[in-house]
């Protein structure tokens, strides 16, 4: 039985080396196919008509004009009478055509009657939201109103986050295509292939083995992709209506309007600390939206335990597309709500928050001494101390310039995985799962450990992924990945390995525990001359290939949880105009053993990034009046572009003490920090505390009517 | 989208002979970056659509000293930033154009279309209509979100901004537009080439329907500094929240006459004679700049949401005279 574990440092021929991603070449050439480009011999489109009002009752559905128009393949009701539909963009009649225009027109023939019912769509301002409110039991812990009486400072504030989407490049949507009455295939774009599948059937009343989901590339999914969705089985439906294979892919405004949501979170928070600047007490009356379900509580305060606590969180439920897992579920708006704070409380004692955190890190528990060194690393990174200034930018003219900072964690344990290895008597190698590359680089992840295990370059390996005919791997969601396929892989690899070992010890004349697979070579441990080269030995397998199968979880420490990371933003506001400005942001963060650091660190670069958009830009604005969306386009649904990301700093925490808690998730932690680091940057430049985001020019402009440099 | 009929005319008489006597049942396709999402998004429906961009005498920018810069209306907007004489002649004009969205649309979209493009207030573009009325026939902007709108000739029905990024600054360099209709052609001074709509059948521009855009002509501009400013919070691919477009014209050191014309803040290009008085016979500071800005937005009245679109639009006065009076570059 193999001992499963990491090589060590100074044997690693590819883990921890930077390696390109694998797939690079296909996605820059095009010759990449996602859902998008999925083209089925006879293909039909699918669409779908929504409902106009953000909560109404169907009263009546009449198809008869879209099911007479030329090329009309299939119309299906969805939602029929009676149906209280919750949201704008909720679904009610399904259509299929020759062509995508033909069903646009289709749906525009669809005559729906609805009763109007109430709506509400704005949380910001709990005391308005009247029955929507759902409180949840107040948490005490301590004593939180003795911390407070005889606390040195108290600061009190009101911070929040709005509801925004996911915005995955590539839409949801799937190609559904029946083999016969009983058997379906599926393209789906999704976050979880093996997990799909069985959904479908699920819900289709299917046996769990007639459908087979299919996907080699992902557009994105950031925790939104991973049901069918009612569209997803609509389609199937529509498929087995018309006899064809149907297309149905969401257009941007339903997109950004019904397929997944961050909820919004907002806090009237109340800190404290003595004199010194130690913190002791923490008070927040905090609520939010996540749809008609409510949506859920962020952990706040959040890293940070002080002693002496008093929570209450209230659960709006409103009439906007629900909730779905938006990279780092709660943590974004918990970080944000209560790093805001903590800088507040800093700026009130006169203290460097840096100062502050490093004073207090003993309440950050268990990891506190790796977030020391990580503040200490990203201070580094940014000249913080030359750089750093209190409250308010003294220097003349508009531009101001502020320092803010904030830390995270995650969990990131490693998901169940089925890996299989294949080795051919020609010498190549096979690595077999059903997982998928989001665009995360699992497929590159999986090449490099099996090559490293096999003592061959990563062009040997022959990938398989994105079936659910091969052994099923988890769904990507909450940093489960890679933890969970390097695993396994590795433990395939090695299973395998061990097996053409014995193959081919007694051609070498030695047992096979004394062999190691090196630098395309299976040789002899200590005596490296003596080996085979990796053809010579496949070949002694004569006709049959070798396959070992490798599972996670499994023996041997290869991966465990929980990681933390520190980021630093340097800013600069137009205190005229309220235009803020990135200039800088660095980044610190530890997640174990390290595959490939170019692509952890293209993880990281990637969420701060989308920090960027989130603190700067995006916003579900919701209409007073008529409960839609207002911009559900890439027009006022805004992004960063290239100019609005400024200089970005990454440093990977590495070396033994992290390499021995084995591979940890990566893809949603470095997403937490930047909100709170920016909002506390710009605090810091201009004097005063920007509540909410995004940092608008409205919202900075308003703050500054208050006070600050201006 | 609706079938339509396709119609590409090759001159300008044929063009205005295909197009309907009334707003809708045609509509003009030049770059089609406007044209092709609004038919998208059934926000217009038309029967015919009457391609132009095979009407050679709507191509061509021209330039001399004597009778400056003749824009045609298919004048692609790369072509004018690339315009060696127009860079160094008209500096508020380019900067405009720099300023518009992307290198796709810089190469695709036109002069002519960038002066008729549709608004891009978000309950039109969300099928409210053009004046966005509520079943009572209340103004959705009035109540609602309306950060984008117009702090400017907001009194109604109208609360939508015009959204064309070189009309600022072809009106205070002086812009006159040549139309052509059945009757033959017209000219226009490019202020007067904008309107307020009263209901939803109007359009936003004085072109009748069955009128096109033949060109734009500039006067000289050998003895004035212009400049535009634009707010902007993204860099790119993103409109201005406001814009002001500054002509100087000066001697030595003093201005003699100026023209400040806002975009983005009413439903036409806003002119701001309150900020020319201020400016008129004085020599440019900071605090003059200022006082121009202040005078700019002294009529504007912010709806809920855009009070900060009045302090943009000082600023953006401010910054335009001070850039315009440094040469404008």
């Amino acid at each position: 039985m193999a001992e499963y574990k990491w090589p060590e440092a100074g044997k690693r021929a590819l883990i921890g080396k930077r390696t390109n991603r694998v797939d690079g070449p296909a996605k820059v050439s095009g010759s990449a196919k996602y859902t998008y480009d999925v083209k089925r011999p006879g293909m039909l489109y699918g669409k779908i008509l929504r409902c106009p009002h953000a909560h109404a009752r169907i009263v009546s559905i009449d198809t008869s004009e879209a099911e007479k128009l030329l090329g009309v393949k299939a119309v299906r009701i969805i939602q029929g009478p009676g149906t209280e539909i919750q949201w704008a963009g909720d679904e009610v009649v399904g259509v299929a055509a020759v062509e995508e225009t033909i069903a646009e027109d289709a749906l525009r023939k669809i005559k729906v009657q609805y009763e109007k019912l109430p709506h509400l769509v704005h949380e910001e301002e709990l005391e308005k939201v009247g029955d929507r409110a759902k409180p949840a039991a107040e948490q005490v812990s301590g004593d939180p109103d003795s911390a407070f009486k005889e606390a040195g400072v108290v600061v009190e504030g009101y911070y929040g986050l709005p509801v925004i989407t996911h915005c995955a490049l590539e839409a949801h949507g799937c190609v559904a295509e029946w083999e016969d009455e009983q058997n379906l295939t599926v393209w789906p774009s999704t976050q979880g292939v093996a997990r799909v599948a069985g959904q479908f059937a699920e819900t289709l009343g299917l046996p769990a083995g007639n459908v087979r989901a299919l996907m080699q590339y992902v557009g994105g999914g950031f925790g939104a992709k991973f049901s069918p969705d009612r569209w997803g089985v609509e389609t199937a439906r529509l498929a087995k209506q018309a006899g064809k294979p149907v297309k149905l892919m969401l257009e941007r405004a339903p997109e950004l309007m019904v397929a997944g949501a961050r909820p919004s979170a907002f806090a009237r928070i109340k800190v404290a600390a003595t004199k010194d600047g130690t913190f002791t007490a923490w008070q927040s009356e905090s609520w939010g939206t996540g749809g008609i379900g409510g949506g859920g509580s962020p952990p706040i305060p959040y890293v940070w335990n002080p002693p002496h606590q008093r929570k209450r969180h209230t659960a709006i439920a409103a009439n906007i597309g629900s909730a779905r897992a938006w990279r780092a579920p709660n943590h974004p708006q918990a970080c944000f709500l209560t790093m805001c704070a903590i800088e507040d409380l800093a700026a009130a004692l006169k203290m460097d928050p840096l100062e502050f955190c490093l004073k207090n890190i003993a309440l950050t528990g268990e990891r506190s001494e790796i977030y020391r060194q990580e503040l200490i690393q990203c201070a580094e990174l940014m000249d913080w101390k030359k750089k750093w200034h209190p409250r308010g930018d003294p220097s003349v003219g508009p531009i101001k310039r502020g320092l803010g900072l904030a830390i995270h964690t995650w969990g990131g344990r490693a998901h169940d995985s089925e890996c299989r290895a294949t080795i051919h008597p020609d010498g190549s190698v096979e690595v077999s799962l059903c997982t998928q590359d989001l665009g995360t680089g699992t497929r590159t992840v999986v090449a490099i450990v099996a090559a490293e295990t096999f003592g061959l370059p990563v062009d040997a390996i022959k990938l398989n992924v994105g079936d659910t005919r091969l052994p099923p791997s988890g769904g990507s969601g909450g940093s489960t990945t890679v933890g969970g396929v390097s695993s396994s892989t590795r433990r395939a690899a090695q299973n395998a390995l061990e097996q053409l070992f014995a193959k081919v010890a007694p051609d070498l004349g030695v047992a096979p525990e004394q062999l190691e697979a090196a630098g395309g070579t299976i040789r002899v441990k200590g005596n490296p001359s003596k080996n085979l080269t990796w053809k010579q030995a496949a070949a002694k397998l004569g006709v049959t290939p070798i396959h070992a199968t490798g599972k996670n979880p499994g023996p041997g420490n290869l991966n465990s949880s929980g990681v933390g990371g520190v980021q630093m933003a340097d800013v600069s506001v137009d205190v005229e105009t309220g235009v803020v400005k990135i200039n800088k942001m660095a980044a610190v963060q530890d997640c174990g053993l390290i595959i490939d650091p170019k692509l952890a660190e293209s993880q990281v670069y990637g969420a701060m990034i989308m920090g960027i958009c989130y603190s700067l830009f995006e916003e579900k604005v919701m209409d007073r009046a008529t409960g839609r969306m207002l911009n559900p386009n890439m027009e006022f649904y805004k992004l960063a572009g290239m100019a609005d990301i400024g200089e970005l700093v990454v440093q990977m925490v590495t070396g033994p003490e992290h390499d021995s808690r084995g591979v940890i998730g990566l893809g949603e932690p470095p997403v937490i920090s930047p909100g709170p680091a920016i909002g506390n940057a710009v605090a810091n430049a201009i004097g005063v505390r920007v509540p909410t985001l995004p940092l608008t020019p409205e919202r900075v402009l308003a703050a500054l009517e208050k006070g600050g440099v201006a | 989208m609706d079938a339509f009929e396709y119609a590409s005319p090759t001159t300008k008489e044929q063009a205005v002979a295909l197009l309907a006597g009334e707003w809708g049942s045609t509509e003009l396709l030049a770059g089609g970056t406007d044209l092709l999402s609004l038919m998208k998004d059934y926000l217009v429906t038309p029967k015919r659509v009457v391609n132009i961009k095979s009407v050679q005498e709507l191509k061509g920018l021209r330039y001399t000293a004597g009778s400056g810069l003749r824009l045609g209306a298919l004048v692609t907007i790369a072509e004018l930033v690339e315009h060696p004489q127009a860079r160094k002649e008209y500096p508020a004009l380019i900067q405009a154009a720099e300023g518009i969205a992307s290198p796709q649309i810089r190469s695709l979209g036109t002069v002519g279309g960038d002066l008729c493009q549709r608004p891009r207030c978000w309950y039109f573009r969300n099928g409210f209509g053009l004046l966005a009325k509520d079943e009572q026939g209340g103004s959705l902007v009035a109540d609602g979100d309306n950060r984008y709108h117009a702090i400017l000739g907001n009194s109604g029905p109208a609360y939508f901004v015009n959204p064309s990024s070189l009309a600022p600054a072809l009106i205070a360099l002086g812009a006159k537009v040549q139309l052509f209709g059945p009757g033959g052609a017209r000219e226009l001074s490019l202020d007067r080439f904008f309107v307020i709509p009263k209901t939803e059948q109007d359009r936003e521009y004085a072109l009748k329907p069955n009128e096109i855009l033949l060109e734009v002509l500039v006067p000289p501009a050998t003895k004035v500094r212009s400049a535009t400013y634009e707010v902007r919070q993204k860099e790119a691919l993103d409109w201005p929240l406001v814009a002001a477009a500054v002509a100087l014209n000066l001697d030595g050191n003093k201005i003699r006459t100026a023209r400040v014309v806002l975009g983005h803040v009413a439903p036409i290009p806003w002119k701001a004679p309150e900020a020319e008085k201020v400016l008129a016979g004085k020599t440019v500071t900071e605090d003059l700049a200022a006082e121009a800005g202040q005078a700019a937005v002294s009529q504007a009245s912010p709806l809920s949401r855009n009070a900060y679109k009045v302090q943009l639009a000082r600023v953006a006065v401010k910054r335009a005279v001070l850039q315009a009076a440094q040469g404008g570059v």
